[in-house]
């Protein structure tokens, strides 16, 4: 959605009270891959996972309707939420794909609100398990999964074993519009709910924000008619 | 697998600190689903693309497709007919998203569900439906209905398009005009008198498939709006059909024309309802934008009462849109309703579309700014599907049967 973010009067923060949430565009993708995935029949199921407070649920429905066949709302709420940050994230995954016995965790990339670009490879760290992150192509081979990645320097192919964490990258593919009968089977598919202690995670965070600042409002620049001109003000303005 | 994401929370759709959630101020999560699905296509599939759907006069047919595909093109068939399984209700959010989207695209979408599908639907046989219906649930095929000629619009039961038994065949002459979707369609719902002297109870309906002999097209309509569907007459040349094409009994064509037009109203009043949206959505940010007499203008009065007579008249007619897709889903008589609502609704969007010109100013006069379309886009609700004189008849007729006793 486009909405203006403020930061917040005490510059604790960002201000999120009333603004328009929706499923972050790079999980989007991810979702869409997996739900590809089991229509190729590659996989057997497909969990949505999401934490947060109850608002959370409503992107689980959303992903339920494009094609995930169950969720789990991890219930992070109040002082939690809003110092939860991608390693308390990662170790919740972490503890969630092992109970679940899964063979792939697919995330975005990252989130666009804070894009670290953490998660997943926090997460892949924490199981031991190998990682394909800015994947733009995703093909399971047999107990390996091939995954073309985007790099700096262009496009890596690398193969991994399963079980594997899988980041997406934007050209991974398109996302689907949930279907209107797929919202309608949505209503019917589970989503169970639990808390980070259920999984023995402490959500304490190992990281203090500081200050939250607007970036600095940009001036009008100058023109000038000579090279001389240019430099004498530079000079002028400390900058050489 | 396992996905991270956002939060979301849900603004407008409820509203703050209300309490007691009469269904009419929150919908149901599932509607609200199907609304917001419907309102991302039409954000980022129509918007960018309906100023040139308008000015080239181009059928949007892959969106038709796309949207067949997300079960728009069929929300109230069952899912056993390749239908969404939905509501009313639920059909009316749809066709206001993708109206505000696009006005044109809401309109085939309303036309196909509500005045092709609808008829087919409730008084078609089981294998008419799956014939008719079924095919035309993708997006890869539509369909219209066919009423007015050019001899009567309003005087619907002065059909002097005849049908005509012969042996096994029934056979269609006449012209029939101002039809919706004619270039685009692959079948149509069609009125045909087969007993002149039984008057209006002597016109029976009729399943053609397009193209077929004795069936052909004039010329494309140049219209003032909705310039991506195509409008035009259709002319029947001793056309024949199985007998199997009449749809419900014969001499039931003027019943089934009127029940389907109550329906297909609330399908309009939906089109009008997101044109007038629309053209309140760009009137509003503009206000924000636009500073004159060092302000932006939403800070002057003179905007700020037109804006807020805007949203007044597109919440009611919604209220009144919703109210009547209740009643339907209940089961209940929604006459009246469904007249109220296309009334206010096309009324409303011929209203915000001038006022947001007015807004706009010099920038609303140009095809820069879609507020020049929407205001084109507008005019046609207050007359096709019965124009708001005959739904004041309606209105006056139901409300005066109700005071007689």
């Amino acid at each position: 959605y486009i909405v203006t973010i403020r930061v917040k009067p005490d510059h604790s923060g960002v201000v999120t009270d009333g603004v328009k949430h929706s499923m972050n565009p790079f999980c989007e993708i991810a979702v869409e891959e997996a739900v590809k995935l089991k229509e190729k029949k590659f996989i057997k199921e497909v969990v949505a996972v999401s934490c947060g407070p109850t608002q959370v649920t409503e992107t689980i429905r959303t992903a339920l309707a494009m094609g995930c066949d169950r969720g789990i709302h991890v219930e992070v709420s109040g002082k939690d939420y809003e110092a939860m940050g991608p390693l308390q994230i990662a170790k919740i995954f972490a503890a969630l794909a092992k109970k679940e016995e899964a063979s792939l965790v697919i995330l975005g990339k990252q989130a666009i609100d804070d894009d670290c670009n953490q998660t997943g490879q926090m997460t892949a760290a924490l199981l031991d398990w190998p990682q394909g992150t800015f994947a733009s192509e995703v093909t399971i081979d047999g107990e390996k999964v091939k995954v073309v990645r985007e790099i700096d320097g262009g496009l890596e192919t690398i193969k991994i074993s399963m079980p594997a964490v899988l980041t997406a990258d934007l050209r991974l593919n398109t996302p689907r519009y949930a279907t209107l009968p797929n919202i309608m089977k949505a209503k019917k598919k589970k989503i169970a709910n639990m808390k980070p202690a259920d999984l023995g995670v402490d959500m304490v965070s190992r990281v203090e924000v500081l200050r939250v600042d607007e970036p600095p409002t940009r001036l009008a620049g100058v023109k000038v008619e000579t090279v001389d001109d240019l430099v004498a003000k530079l000079k002028a303005n400390g900058t050489i | 697998t396992l996905v991270t994401a956002l939060v979301r929370v849900s603004l407008g759709l409820c509203v703050s600190g209300c309490r007691s959630l009469s269904s009419l101020a929150e919908l149901p999560e599932m509607h609200q689903m199907m609304r917001q699905t419907c309102r991302d296509y039409a954000d980022r599939e129509l918007g960018p693309i309906a100023g040139k759907l308008d000015k080239e006069h181009l059928f949007p047919a892959q969106q038709v497709r796309e949207l067949g595909a997300m079960g728009v093109m069929a929300v109230e068939v069952p899912e056993a007919l390749g239908g969404a399984g939905m509501d009313y209700l639920a059909y009316s959010l749809a066709v206001e998203e993708i109206s505000r989207g696009c006005g044109s695209t809401g309109c085939v979408v309303s036309v196909n569900n509500s005045l092709y599908i609808g008829p087919i639907l409730k008084f078609g046989t089981q294998k008419q439906k799956e014939q008719w219906i079924t095919p035309f649930t993708t997006g890869e095929k539509v369909g219209c209905f066919a009423l007015s000629e050019p001899g009567n619009g309003s005087d619907a039961g002065a059909a002097s398009t005849l049908a005509r038994q012969e042996g096994e065949e029934w056979v269609l002459n006449g012209t029939k005009a101002w039809i919706t979707n004619s270039w685009d369609a692959s079948a149509t719902v069609i009125f045909a008198t087969t007993d002149k002297s039984l008057k209006h109870k002597g016109i029976s309906a009729f399943l053609v498939p397009m193209p077929h002999p004795g069936l052909s097209l004039g010329k494309k309509e140049d219209k003032l709006g909705i310039r991506a569907t195509s409008t035009a007459n259709l002319i029947l040349e001793d056309c024949r059909i199985p007998l199997g094409n009449m749809l419900g009994s014969r001499g039931s064509g003027f019943k089934i024309a009127m029940q389907t037009l109550d329906s297909g109203r609330i399908g309009i009043a939906s089109q009008a309802l997101g044109i007038a949206q629309a053209a309140l959505d760009c009137a509003a940010d503009y206000a924000h934008k636009r500073t004159a007499f060092g302000a932006p203008i939403g800070k002057l009065q003179a905007v700020q009462f037109k804006l807020a007579d805007m949203a007044v008249a597109v919440e009611s007619a919604r209220l009144l849109t919703w109210k009547a897709a209740m009643l339907k889903d209940a089961k209940k008589p929604f006459t009246k309703e469904a007249a109220m609502a296309k009334l206010a609704a096309s009324e409303a969007a011929t209203f915000c579309g001038h006022q947001s010109i007015q807004v706009l100013g010099g920038m609303g006069y140009v095809t820069d700014m879609p507020a020049e379309r929407h205001y084109r886009d507008a005019r046609i609700t207050e007359i096709y599907e019965g124009t708001s004189e005959i739904q004041r008849l309606v209105i006056a007729g139901q409300l005066l049967k109700e005071y007689a006793s």
